[in-house]
């Protein structure tokens, strides 16, 4: 740089935790680390030593923390505070986090924001069940680095054999999560002994103060060397303000991207050509790395929306509908088998449910549990995850940040988890076929985007099942009517007129296990082609059971299906069945609410447009 | 900086806080149909409106709203005015007309008067009992055609500002009666943040939340940001720090006259930002009190 009297806003900021049992002194030290480095308002400590005083209590560091009227009461955190303060070093965001077995969210929230963390220990108390299972999510959560400080050694008078014996216990319980501690320090948290100063209480310590060992945290390194992968946020166009450009944005998690790269969507599978990045009051870049909220303009016009997952062709992300993960649980109400569940894992979000509870750990011995069938609140498990939907996802060792997904119980984030394995569901080998299918399709000048934007409504599938006689034919060919009259582009497929067309000589063995198995696939492929032209196909067939609907589904990928059952108790329809019906008696009224739904989804516009 | 660099260097720490609060107001565009911004005018709801454009490419995809008490500082007015016309901003303001009819100012007691000009209002305004106004293509200020509930409020708070802001989550509910509930809040994780709510309830959104004061200086002057001039001296060696209503908001001794200026003083200061700010100083929990009821 030039010698122009110019700041540069380069300090380096990390974000460190400090996590441990209930009343070992976690706002204590915090409290003391604000005020040995200097970081505290002017006037602040005196304040907070004048309400001690009106109260007539004594005054504690962890006052200067505890700032909520409840937690000054009762002397315990019950939010993890952000506080900052900085040394020579950097920067430093230091999170205080609850020891309170009760507000394990709240320390969760905490930690999962930091780089590095404090784990401290009371020298007098020892090592308790919320010093394990802090450790244990801190691993869950992604905090590699870690130290651990011993406090109120003043209790132990300095004793350095307690010291000694409590780093013996918790580095045997930390390795087998497999967490290396870099360092144990001594300290008094009151009296300021090994925070920011080395003091003459412990003459048998040679290692770093606190202060000096957070100062040691090293900065992980850039993510951009990794797979690229960027959660697709959502899609811009800003036309109403005279803005044509159509921008796909969102964070680049790992990796980088260039101007020209050819990039794939995952799960739909779509591939296109990066052809600009945007942004605004920024020099035109050409390049954008790990880290960057972006938004880029793509050459081909495709079909992207909020959840796909962007990523280089030759390094492709897992899809599935069945993960193998570890998680923890928060919520009041148990995770249980049968319940579903909202999973959010990136922009994603899709409908759960539980398929196998493989085993439960008590966070605070490692004991586990094969014999549990649900998740209690603070369990940790390893379970098996079913998703509505198809999901692009990694396994956490390989991509961090989309290996890990949060479950939602009604409106609330009840647990996390981390991605350990892909389970192959009934349709893995299909799904790749039907990727490299997509991968190497012949496309002409025309994409189905383009056909989409001039007819004005989506190409995708209705699917009609039930048992024969429900009317399910009927309803079908009511629908393809008032699609049409509406003037939307929409094509009955008869799966016996895919039999009788493409599958002629195998008619007579069509019940024949290996030909019906074919049969859906040719029936797929038929669909998929009218779908690519832009039609609404709408299927009726009785050839194809229950089972196949997650075949077609994968078959016509990217577009999607709705999927309309119809049965005299609604028990009986299929679990991923998107509407209901009982037995059919007013066509019309029922055709109305497959067009409701079709609007809902998205397929075709609403009747009563809004003016944008 | 440097153009057409291939490679940047590492980002730095504007870099990341700009990047996530980029997220977060993404986040909250795709969650809330019924989404406004809170822009008191100040230096940090000024840069997170900034910071929206920044998301959307220029634009902003959502109402700015403005609490006007009437005892703002008339240059507040005139620059929130400009601002909205060159930047083509939907600005929409509230205020308790009935309080101020009755007489209410600052002597009835500082913290009387902040509930009902500020916290009234806003409560009152965000859930569209009391008529909002907008500002109309010609500038002018008319009825709001529009009177739904806002359910995602964007709002600047800091965490550095004071204590019960220290507490808060990047997207945080509000109840029925706009209640905060401090000692249940939602955990929040991995960039994954509370986007499913309970009828009736709303949620705050807070992209500013890791910034500090001084990281605020250094981004407006980062970035151009044209900020009220309030905040800089004139000639007679003060200026403002904190923007609320001019009575009850005094100025710092300062020279400095640019945000680069500000910056380096701040990193010798050692009193707290609203320490010029009436109201805080009137009992040891005001901001929680206040906050608590739904003061920003």
């Amino acid at each position: 740089m030039s010698a122009a009297p110019v700041i540069t806003y380069d300090r380096e900021q990390m974000n460190i935790v400090i996590v441990g049992h209930v009343d070992h002194g976690k706002s204590t030290l915090v409290g003391r680390l604000l005020a040995d480095t200097d970081s505290l308002f002017e006037g602040h400590e005196a304040k907070i030593r004048a309400i001690c005083e009106r109260q007539g209590k004594e005054f504690e560091y962890a006052f200067l923390l505890d700032a909520l009227s409840e937690e000054q009461e009762q002397g315990i955190t019950i939010d993890a505070a952000r506080c900052f303060f900085k040394t020579e070093k950097r920067d430093y965001i230091i999170i205080d986090a609850p020891g309170h077995i009760e507000f394990l969210k709240n320390m969760v929230t905490g930690a999962a924001r930091a780089e590095a963390a404090v784990l401290l220990i009371d020298a007098h108390e020892g090592v308790q069940e919320n010093s394990r299972r802090h450790g244990f999510l801190l691993s869950m959560l992604g905090v590699d680095q870690v130290i651990v400080a011993v406090n109120k050694m003043d209790l132990v008078d300095y004793d350095q054999t307690t010291f000694d014996r409590i780093e013996t216990e918790y580095r045997s319980f930390l390795s087998e999560i497999g967490v290396t501690p870099q360092c144990f320090v001594p300290i008094s948290a009151r009296d300021g002994d090994f925070v920011a100063d080395p003091t003459k209480t412990m003459a048998w310590y040679s290692g770093p103060t606190v202060l000096q060992a957070v100062d040691a945290f090293e900065k992980e390194p850039p993510k951009e060397n990794q797979m690229l992968r960027m959660p697709v946020q959502d899609v811009y166009r800003f036309n109403a303000q005279g803005d044509q450009r159509r921008i796909v944005a969102g964070r680049v998690e790992t990796g980088s991207l260039r101007v020209g790269d050819r990039v794939v969507f995952t799960p739909s599978n779509k591939t296109s050509t990066i052809e600009s990045i945007e942004s605004f009051n920024t020099p035109v870049a050409s390049a954008a790395h790990a880290g960057q909220s972006v938004g880029i303009t793509l050459a081909e016009q495709i079909y992207v929306r909020r959840g796909d997952l962007m990523s280089h062709v030759d390094a492709l992300p897992q899809v599935s509908t069945m993960i193998r993960a570890n998680i923890f649980w928060l919520g009041r109400e148990s995770m249980t088998p049968g319940k579903r569940y909202k999973l959010k894992l990136g922009t994603t979000s899709v409908n759960v449910v539980i398929e196998e509870v493989v085993s439960v750990l008590d966070a605070s011995e490692l004991d586990s549990d094969t014999n549990k069938s649900q998740v209690n609140r603070h369990d940790v498990a390893e379970i098996i995850l079913r998703t509505r939907n198809p999901i692009a996802f990694d396994r956490t060792q390989e991509v961090e940040h989309t290996g890990r997904f949060v479950i939602v119980d009604g409106y609330d984030i009840a647990g996390g988890g981390i991605i350990r394995d892909v389970v192959e569901d009934a349709e893995a080998a299909l799904r790749s076929e039907t990727r490299q299918r997509e991968f190497r399709w012949v496309k002409g000048l025309v994409t189905l985007a383009d056909r989409e934007a001039r007819s004005g409504h989506q190409a995708g599938l209705v699917l009609f099942s039930g048992d024969a006689g429900t009317g399910k034919a009927l309803l079908a060919k009511h629908l393809e009517r008032r699609l049409f009259n509406q003037g939307i582009g929409s094509y009955l497929l008869d799966g016996t007129n895919v039999l009788l067309g493409v599958d002629h000589e195998e008619l007579a063995v069509a019940e024949r296990e290996e030909t019906r198995e074919k049969l859906i696939r040719h029936y797929g492929e038929v669909a998929h082609l009218f779908i690519d032209s832009g039609q609404i196909v709408i299927s009726t067939t009785n050839t194809i059971g229950l089972a196949e609907h997650q075949t077609i589904a994968t078959l016509i990928a990217p577009a999607e299906m709705v999927s309309v059952h119809i049965c005299p108790h609604h028990d009986q329809a299929p679990l991923n069945t998107d509407l209901v019906l009982a037995v059919i008696e007013d066509v019309e009224a029922d055709v109305d609410r497959i067009m409701a739904l079709l609007q809902e989804r998205g397929f075709v516009p609403a009747l009563q447009s809004t003016d944008d | 900086m440097s153009e057409n660099t291939e490679r940047p260097a590492s980002p730095t720490q504007l870099d990341e806080l700009e990047s996530q609060s980029i997220y977060i107001l993404r986040e909250a565009y795709h969650h809330f149909k019924n989404l406004c911004m809170l822009w008191s005018i100040g230096k940090d709801s000024t840069v997170m409106l900034w910071l929206a454009r920044k998301a959307f490419f220029g634009h902003v995809p959502f109402p700015l709203v403005h609490i006007d008490t009437s005892f703002k500082i008339p240059a507040m007015i005139e620059y929130r005015d400009q601002l909205a016309r060159d930047w083509n901003l939907n600005m929409v303001v509230g205020q308790n007309t009935q309080a101020l009819a009755d007489g209410m100012n600052h002597t009835k007691g500082r913290l009387t008067c902040c509930a009902a000009l500020k916290t009234e209002a806003l409560k009152h305004t965000l859930s569209g009992e009391w008529a909002r106004k907008r500002m109309n293509d010609q500038g002018v200020y008319v009825p709001d055609w529009n009177q739904e509930p806002y359910t995602g409020v964007i709002v600047g708070a800091r965490a550095d500002e004071e204590g019960s802001r220290s507490k808060e989550r990047y997207f945080s509910p509000r109840d029925e009666n706009n209640d905060w509930d401090i000692a249940d809040q939602p955990p929040e994780l991995w960039n994954q943040f509370k986007t499913d709510f309970a009828p009736g309830t709303h949620v705050r959104v807070h992209p500013l939340l890791d910034w500090t004061e001084v990281n605020i200086w250094e981004y407006i002057d980062r970035e151009n940001i044209p900020i009220i001039d309030l905040y800089f001296d004139k000639g007679e060696g003060t200026r403002y720090r904190s923007l609320g209503c001019g009575p009850c908001t005094g100025c710092v001794q300062s020279k400095a006259t640019t945000p680069a200026e500000i910056v380096r003083e701040l990193m010798t200061i050692t009193t707290a930002e609203r320490a010029g700010r009436a109201q805080d100083q009137e009992d040891p929990h005001a901001m929680e009190k206040l906050r608590r009821d739904g003061y920003m």
